[in-house]
């Protein structure tokens, strides 16, 4: 499927944009850890959109953006590994996992 | 209307409303499943992009992994019938203004902007390809970023096993 014709690159960037500012909105209205990083995913996704896009629509010739995603999604499926693992330890500490009760230091 | 454009446009509407949905929605378990359409729709646009192999990918790692990690570790730090708070108004006032001047921002920014693409005769996406670039050390090859990552995802299994043990004391 050739997408160049049918569809402008503007609009991918627009599509990104949008997914992008709206995690940006979820990590900053919400206080509770899993939905932050819920909301970095998104952006995280976002990202990836235009990686592609760029490569699908600027550079047919090369695959760098498509390797690129696949970095970042291996380096976000670690990031996911490693807040979880810190998610369940705090509310092991805590028994919350809102950052707003989240406030001493092991010192 | 052509194919690819309805298609694009029922996966862009279906990611946008489900992000919005996965940010707002107060039971964080119907967040995590919006957040899982949201991957899915993303996946169909690579799929139309012509890399499948990065859509599936995409449906592998997000949506079988992440996802379900994030859905256990819901299950396991909240009560599910329990909603989110409402948001503060100062954090939702300032959440609305970046989110909108961000956005006002960018699509000023690029809707100026022409982009050339390169005329270079197009490369066939496959995943004779792909194996090969991504092994390879010549120009054009990704062997070294390859074994990056492989290293930082041995750390991160050793790290995260060693933050998630119980303490001995």
């Amino acid at each position: 499927m050739n997408l160049q014709s049918e569809i402008p690159l503007h609009y991918m960037i627009l599509l990104s944009t949008l997914v992008f500012f709206i995690g940006l909105f979820g990590v900053l209205i919400r206080r509770n850890l899993i939905t932050m990083l819920m909301g970095i995913e998104l952006m995280l996704n976002a990202v990836n959109i235009n990686f592609v896009a760029f490569n699908h629509y600027l550079y047919p010739n090369r695959l760098e953006g498509h390797f690129f995603a696949l970095i970042v999604m291996a380096i976000a499926a670690a990031e996911a590994a490693v807040a979880i693992a810190l998610i369940i330890n705090i509310y092991r500490k805590f028994a919350t996992v809102s950052v707003d009760d989240v406030n001493e230091m092991k010192y | 209307m052509t194919g690819p454009k309805i298609l694009f446009y029922l996966l862009s509407i279906a990611s946008v409303v489900f992000s919005l949905l996965s940010v707002l929605d107060r039971r964080i378990l119907r967040a995590a499943i919006y957040l899982l359409f949201v991957l899915v729709a993303i996946a169909g646009l690579y799929y139309m992009m012509n890399f499948q192999f990065l859509a599936a990918v995409q449906l592998i790692l997000y949506a079988g992994g992440i996802v379900v990690l994030i859905i256990f570790s819901i299950l396991l730090t909240s009560q599910i019938d329990s909603k989110l708070d409402l948001p503060k108004l100062s954090h939702l006032l300032l959440g609305v203004v970046v989110a909108i001047g961000g956005i006002a921002l960018s699509v000023f920014t690029f809707s100026q902007f022409t982009f050339q693409p390169s005329t270079a005769p197009a490369l066939v996406v496959n995943m004779h390809t792909i194996g090969r670039q991504l092994l390879d050390t010549q120009e054009q090859g990704y062997a070294l970023p390859f074994e990056v990552i492989s290293i930082l995802l041995l750390a991160a299994l050793v790290g995260t096993i060693f933050i998630a043990r119980k303490s001995r004391t």
